[in-house]
């Protein structure tokens, strides 16, 4: 009746993790209770839950991305003080199977659901802002990718209170992952998370790729189009052809566990290390998946807060183009220890290295657009500023790694681990900060508060150097990753560095919830009433704060980049400067709940078949086509805003900005 | 003027406007295109079961191995169903076009018929194949086989469903505007499926002996 499951499922016998369960239970039950005592529940019903809006939509990837980070770093600090003690003979408080889950939750969690999801979000929000347009191509699709999202989160959420979690790494190799191994459930929970939430990354990558490049203002040629939409549509290319490799990976490795097949078990002519070939020709494109949006954001917020164009806007435009298509032939660079011989290796080291080429020119284009700007130190530059400096060190190191003699040495220690950080961190989180300060006037209608903004982002600059630079050490004095303890007592010092280290970040971090705290206490005295608070140069400046659901009341008419700079210039304001005689009715698409459906009914099935209970599974399957088919029968998929409605908006617009 | 052209240009539009520069398409082009670049992303999973089965492809583990097993003449048989009913489709689609209902039901019920055929005799290779000891679980192989044979049934299977939902659809909404894209849709996922039915045809049972 329920499968594999039982009350053994409980971790009633391990303190930490069911006191991290209890607490998570709470914490959720706490939010619940709250949101129906206050009676908010059918406003998040009728305006968050059931929205199509992007600008939505983008906003609770962003609550989703900042949560699930809090639990991401919560394992780091574990680990960190974890690997601070157990030198020198001793065990440390976490037993190896616990701490082999926590790694693996720390990756999966991290990349998935934290920087996924930032960048997708940001993606949301913006894009069409800076396109000119009223909504992504696909707006019910889009609520889909986002709940689909959310529930892969749920489940790996799910496997600390019930059951267990991989205890593989974040990319579940075979044959340690097949059933002769890893026999219990958390594989099968981080399979189907995966599956769940990769169809909805899928699912975006189609949406956003079509928006950029159907749905664009008036005038805006792919020449004039901001870089932060060019990079996002590189990096949603990647997606639409990366992700289905996931898929397709995860599919077979689904199959060996639950029905017996051979593809990458010891067994039967099965291999393994086409497992590794074909989850890395997944798993590189997704690091540029990740890091080219940041590269986005660097690029905005460094030309506005530089107070000009950015420099060589068409060689940005190469750049992220070439970056897009290299990154699908270096997938080899993270097995050369499988022994393909030295010209397969030779071949993939160079390629490898011939990454930093266009990287490099952006870099310089970054450097070349603050030199001899009007430069405000505000915390979105500061950010990309530390992202700068961050981001070249972990690029050589990443070159340094590309050399396949250097990695033969360097592969599986923790050099690697400081160097993925070090992008990872310096690249993609930094540029997520970036966005987050730099949009969030937009989508909310005040500024975040900048001290708190500033010192979040000092003790995040500190505290990576100090948790990340002794790993580079202790990588090259031998120590390898994935460590429950350890042997040598003279590590331990770099040990405790890095613990001090993610103390400082877990400092960072606190900075930020304080900033957002402080920011909303006090938003009456930070209104942004222009709609412009940074002085900004792309479109989605020229709609109010926040924008309203239709962006745009009339579509902008774009003369070249930097769209709505140069309507400043030509002082043709506000909504592409033309007052028509009369407003026009503006055309939406209406909410619907069916995204929440299928992804209520996607947890369900994912549930089930990760403990074996296949009536339920059935019938979460069937839950979810039967939400799909209802909403194809809905026949009013539209709503009207009347021109009247519009007026309105339009004239206390005016009189927010001349007051 | 071409289809796009007619499609993207304003209603006041002026030709000599780049097409890039002509704002947001029409919702037509968005859907299509849209659905073109989920059909690429669903080649690129078969493109990853291709690569695992031509690497697997001669790991029988002792068992039998593909020239031995399939059985071509039947497969040319299901080949010329799965073909076959993409005609219909066809027809289908100008039938649509006419907007009328009638021949719309008539071919969508051929082509319902020939893809119900051709998933038959898949099924009776494979219920065949399993009752010899040749199942899945034999050897890496069959895994490969059945794994990229069974994907590509899934998808038949899967458009088959969508078939006769789009038919009580045209029956129940008529052809309005987003049935008519749906459509459109559904004949291009067909189209597909046979597409990757002839790399199938030619590198699995074709390409068997000479792995």
């Amino acid at each position: 009746m329920l499968g594999k499951l039982s009350w053994d499922a409980l971790p009633l016998d391990q303190p930490i993790p069911m006191a991290a369960s209890v607490l998570m239970i709470v914490a959720i039950a706490a939010v619940l209770v709250t949101i129906v005592l206050k009676g908010w529940w059918p406003y998040l019903w009728r305006e968050w839950i059931t929205s199509v809006d992007h600008k939505r939509i983008g906003v609770m990837y962003a609550v989703l991305a900042l949560v699930m980070l809090l639990r991401g770093f919560t394992d780091a600090m574990m680990m960190r003080t974890q690997q601070a003690v157990a030198a020198a003979g001793a065990q440390g408080y976490l037993p190896p199977e616990h701490f082999d889950q926590i790694f693996s939750a720390h990756g999966t969690i991290m990349i998935f659901f934290v920087a996924m999801p930032f960048m997708i979000g940001l993606m949301n929000f913006v894009v069409p802002l800076q396109l000119g347009v009223r909504d992504v191509a696909f707006p019910t699709l889009n609520s889909v990718s986002f709940w689909l999202t959310a529930a892969g989160a749920l489940l790996v959420n799910m496997s600390l209170a019930v059951g267990e979690f991989a205890k593989t790494g974040w990319l579940v190799y075979p044959p340690l992952s097949e059933l002769a191994f890893s026999p219990g459930v958390g594989v099968d929970y981080y399979l189907w998370a995966l599956q769940i939430s990769g169809a909805g990354s899928l699912m975006t990558g189609i949406n956003f790729t079509t928006t950029i490049l159907k749905l664009r203002a008036p005038g805006m040629g792919y020449g004039r189009m901001p870089v932060f939409c060019w990079t996002a549509l590189a990096s949603n290319l990647l997606i639409v052809a990366a992700f289905p490799i996931l898929t397709a990976t995860l599919a077979m490795l689904l199959l060996d566990r639950y029905l017996g097949f051979h593809f990458f078990t010891n067994a039967a002519g099965g291999n393994a290390m086409m497992y590794v070939n074909l989850i890395w020709a997944w798993g590189h494109p997704e690091v540029y998946i990740l890091v080219l949006p940041a590269f986005g954001v660097y690029s905005a917020v460094i030309s506005t807060f530089a107070g000009k164009p950015l420099f060589g806007y068409r060689s940005m435009i190469v750049a992220t183009m070439a970056i897009c298509m290299l990154s699908f032939m270096v997938w080899l660079h993270h097995f050369f220890t499988m022994g393909a011989g030295a010209d397969v290796n030779g071949f993939f080291g160079i390629m490898t290295m011939i990454i930093a080429v266009p990287t490099g020119v952006k870099v310089f284009n970054w450097l070349f657009t603050l030199y001899g700007g009007r430069v405000r130190f505000a915390s979105p530059l500061l950010w990309s500023l530390g992202f700068i400096c961050t981001f070249v060190i972990g690029g050589m190191t990443g070159v340094l790694l590309a050399v396949p003699p250097a990695d033969f040495v360097l592969h599986n220690s923790l050099f690697l681990v400081a160097h993925f950080h070090n992008v990872i961190i310096g690249g993609v989180l930094f540029g997520a900060f970036a966005g987050y300060t730099y949009w969030f006037p937009k989508a909310f209608g005040f500024t975040l508060d900048e001290r708190w903004g500033k010192a979040a982002f000092w003790c995040w600059l500190v505290g990576f150097y100090l948790a990340f630079m002794p790993l580079y050490a202790l990588g090259l004095m031998g120590a390898t990753r994935r460590m429950q303890h350890y042997p040598e007592a003279d590590w331990q010092p770099l040990f405790v560095i890095a613990l001090v280290g993610a103390l400082v970040i877990l400092a960072g971090i606190a900075c930020i919830v304080l900033q957002l705290v402080v920011s909303v206490r006090t938003r009456e005295s930070r209104r942004d009433r222009t709609g412009d608070p940074w002085d900004g140069r792309t479109l989605e400046w020229s709609t109010p704060s926040p924008p309203p659901a239709w962006n745009f009341s009339v579509l902008p008419q774009v003369q070249g980049a930097d769209a709505y700079w140069h309507m400043k210039q030509d002082g043709r304001e506000q909504s592409g400067g033309r007052t028509p005689p009369r407003w026009q009715p503006i055309v939406l698409p209406r909410s619907t709940p069916v995204g929440f459906f299928v992804s209520f009914f996607s947890v369900i099935a994912g549930f089930s078949l990760v403990w074996h209970i296949w009536w339920l599974a059935i019938v979460g399957l069937a839950g979810m086509a039967a939400a799909a088919l209802t909403h194809a029968w809905r026949i009013h998929s539209e709503i009207e805003i009347p021109a009247a409605e519009i007026a309105r908006a339009e004239q206390a617009r005016r009189r927010e900005v001349s007051s | 003027m071409s289809v796009v052209d007619a499609l993207t240009t304003p209603v006041d539009g002026d030709t000599n406007i780049p097409l890039s520069e002509r704002g947001p398409a029409a919702i037509e082009v968005v859907v299509g295109f849209g659905f073109w670049l989920f059909l690429l992303s669903d080649v690129v999973i078969f493109s990853a079961l291709f690569a695992a089965y031509a690497v697997l492809a001669d790991r029988t583990a002792g068992g039998p191995d593909g020239l031995h097993l399939f059985n071509r003449g039947l497969v040319l048989i299901e080949t010329g169903c799965l073909l076959f009913s993409s005609f219909t489709c066809g027809l289908c689609s100008i039938a649509i076009e006419r907007r009328s209902a009638a021949a719309t039901y008539f071919w969508a019920a051929i082509t319902f018929a020939f893809g119900a055929a051709f998933l038959g005799l898949e099924l009776s290779e494979f219920l065949r194949m399993g009752s010899e000891g040749a199942g899945p679980t034999r050897s890496a192989f069959l895994s490969a086989f059945f794994t990229l044979v069974g994907t590509h049934g899934l998808h038949v299977t899967l458009g088959l469903c969508w078939l006769a939902v789009m038919m009580a659809q045209v029956a129940t909404l008529g052809f309005r505007p987003v049935v008519v894209r749906r459509l459109l849709c559904f004949t291009l996922f067909w189209h597909a499926l046979d597409i990757v039915w002839i790399g199938v045809f030619t590198i699995v049972y074709l390409g068997a002996g000479y792995a």
